[in-house]
């Protein structure tokens, strides 16, 4: 509002000044209509954003509703199982857990380093090339990165794995992880460098042993948001490690995870499927949620 | 700032650690090092400096070439991606040839595929998202940087951002169980009601509510995209130099003059940008879709009626397409035209955003 009021007070004095009140009335229709603008304007989009939040609100509350019900121990160790056999989603929570765990050691490395190498290496066309490619890849759909795989991984070995998913979900991860390691070594002051430089020690020392000691709790913002944006993915799984209905923890094997048994069984005609569906959804959801919420309020101050 | 100071403090503890306390010759030859290592040799230090575990080796040179092949690695990785799809996509578009891009049929029995209805479908259905999108996520990002004090712009913010990290399968469950029946048992009649006898429009609400659809898949897409426009838009909107916008404000613009005649001329590459990117998303995205399209392979005026998106066709028909078959390999074909699409896009919303953030740069 405050804008708004201080516009209409210039206008004002400016006229004062001027001699001639009558040019400028605060009820005459031009005045009217620029009010009713900026009043619909900001009604509009208010509204806007009280949409955004309902449909957030919205989700939340289905997913608690309607999961919270299916939270017991059996959920947590016993494996899924066919309808009416009292499963749980043992296996699928810890292939969840199991293949987003060899992504990020996979992916994060590789994402660190490109982004080491674009924030102190790169220059000319190529870092530019591939600035512009971590950026597409960071918005690529994630269907694209599971048949990918399926071609390069899957078909040559001849079965799905639990490895063949962790790598598309490192695929995933990498860009986000690239990101954010450049952007925070941007950050750095050069005088830290220099002053490392100084004292004799040889570059790439100071960039692992100074640059990203300074810049790790953006490395870890980072890190953390791509765990959370992988820990949710379900698409490239579908092609790559496929899923499995018993308990297994090999990563030569299909592994169960859970977006995957969401999949499953939220369409399944078996009400027992259903509720484990939600359950596992209101899990995925709570875990990347607060890692979201972790970061940005965690980190967030700290100038992250 | 916390994490600097406290790098600071460790930095000389990481320059001394190489050759154990000699103070003096220390010094000496770290600065010979310094100039050394910036003339990119590090080789020729070592006749200078003491023993240390990192001077043995040329570790600068391997770090380079590391993250050098790293960086390649990232190259590499989108070249296999194309690549691989138009190799597995291949067998597809030389048994149907340019037919199968204007083809709609999709029929496992004959084995004939065609990619025209799902092509339709993803067009349709992101454009119907990004309608309804761009004037939410315009409207937040406003009232976010414009409008809201700064604390709740802050909680409000946050909460808009938490909406993007929602895994896109759950949207998908939140849409089929939600917004599904919502549609079958009120929007739908109610729009058949009204509009229905309407000409033009009436071919627009036809079909039976099912509730499934492009218009709920599009209801969906808009959901799921508004965070990312959002966020980008008020990106743009807060790099604004505050000289102009208080300029017009002492002229005695409002808020809306303001962002009509200052901010959006300003921002509009961005501003564009933004809205491409989420198209590129909306194209792309995959299990929300998926559970309210319909699954259906035709293309028809109606809103309501069931389609398929290039995305959904392929996790739906991936489990029943055994390696080697046309089946598959024209997956790979429709995978190849969905990455062409959203790679345009993606490409292009990156060149227009990287207009505004060079001219950020600039000033």
């Amino acid at each position: 509002m405050s804008g708004h009021q201080d516009g209409r007070q210039s206008v004002r004095q400016n006229g004062a000044v001027q001699a001639a009140p009558d040019r400028w009335k605060p009820h005459g229709a031009l005045a009217m209509r620029r009010r009713f603008m900026d009043r619909l304007a900001t009604g509009l989009s208010l509204t806007a954003t009280c949409v955004a939040l309902l449909a957030l609100c919205s989700i939340l509350l289905t997913l608690l509703v309607r999961g919270v019900a299916g939270l017991s121990l059996v959920t947590f160790i016993h494996s899924t199982a066919s309808p009416g056999m009292n499963g749980g989603l043992a296996n699928a929570i810890v292939g969840s857990l199991i293949q987003t765990a060899v992504a990020i050691l996979i992916g994060a490395p590789l994402g660190m380093m490109c982004g080491i190498y674009l924030s102190d290496y790169g220059r000319g066309w190529m870092a530019s090339t591939t600035r512009f490619v971590s950026d597409m890849l960071l918005s690529a759909p994630s269907i694209l990165i599971g048949l990918f795989i399926y071609q390069l991984i899957v078909v040559p070995t001849g079965h799905f794995s639990g490895f063949a998913g962790s790598v598309a979900l490192a695929i995933l991860a990498l860009p986000i992880v690239v990101r954010t390691t450049e952007d925070m070594l941007g950050l750095v002051p050069v005088a830290l460098r220099e002053a490392g430089i100084g004292l004799g020690a040889s570059k790439w020392r100071v960039i692992v042993f100074i640059c990203l000691r300074a810049a790790r709790t953006g490395v870890m913002t980072g890190i953390l948001l791509a765990v959370a944006r992988v820990a949710g993915e379900t698409a490239p799984l579908l092609f790559t490690s496929l899923g499995n209905m018993d308990w297994s923890v090999s990563l030569a094997q299909p592994m169960a995870s859970l977006p995957v048994t969401i999949y499953q069984y939220a369409g399944s005609a078996y009400d027992d499927w259903v509720q484990l569906a939600w359950t596992g959804a209101l899990l995925v959801t709570l875990g990347v949620l607060a890692i979201n919420i972790l970061v940005r309020v965690g980190f967030g101050r700290k100038g992250a | 700032m916390d994490g600097t100071s406290h790098a600071s403090g460790e930095a000389p503890g990481a320059g001394s650690g190489g050759s154990g306390g000699h103070v003096v010759p220390d010094g000496v030859a770290g600065v010979m090092t310094a100039e050394v290592t910036v003339a990119g040799d590090g080789l020729a230090g070592e006749d200078f400096t003491g023993p240390g575990p990192a001077r043995g080796f040329d570790g600068d040179r391997l770090f380079r070439g590391l993250v050098t092949a790293s960086g390649i690695a990232v190259l590499a990785l989108l070249g296999g991606i194309i690549l691989v799809m138009v190799a597995g996509g291949m067998k597809a578009f030389s048994t149907f040839g340019p037919a199968f891009l204007v083809s709609s049929v999709w029929n496992p029995v004959t084995q004939h595929y065609g990619a025209l209805a799902p092509v339709f479908g993803t067009i349709v259905t992101s454009a119907l998202g990004l309608l309804m999108a761009v004037p939410l996520a315009f409207g937040a990002a406003f009232w976010l940087t414009q409008m809201a004090p700064a604390r709740l712009s802050a909680v409000v913010g946050m909460a808009v951002q938490l909406l993007a990290a929602v895994p896109s399968i759950i949207f998908g469950m939140w849409g089929f169980f939600v917004i599904v029946p919502l549609m079958a048992r009120y929007v739908q009649p109610f729009a058949r009601h009204w509009f229905g006898h309407v000409p033009g429009l009436g071919a627009l609400v036809q079909g039976a509510p099912f509730g499934t659809g492009l218009l709920t898949g599009g209801i969906i897409l808009t959901v799921m995209v508004t965070p990312f426009i959002t966020a980008v838009m008020c990106d743009v909107f807060t790099s604004i130099p505050a000289v102009l916008k208080e300029s017009a404000f002492g002229l005695g613009a409002t808020r809306w003059e303001v962002m009509r005649n200052v901010i959006l001329p300003w921002s509009s590459k961005a501003v564009v940008g933004s809205v491409v990117l989420g198209m590129g998303r909306a194209m792309g995205e995959t299990m929300a879709v998926t559970f309210v399209i319909g699954n259906a392979n035709k293309i028809g005026w109606s809103l309501f009626a069931p389609g398929n998106t290039i995305a959904s066709l392929i996790a739906l028909e991936f489990p029943e397409s055994p390696a080697g078959s046309v089946k598959l390999s024209s997956l790979m074909a429709l995978g190849t035209i969905l990455m062409a699409l959203s790679f345009l896009a993606l490409a292009a919303s990156r060149i227009l955003l990287g207009f505004a953030e060079r001219r950020e740069g600039r000033q």
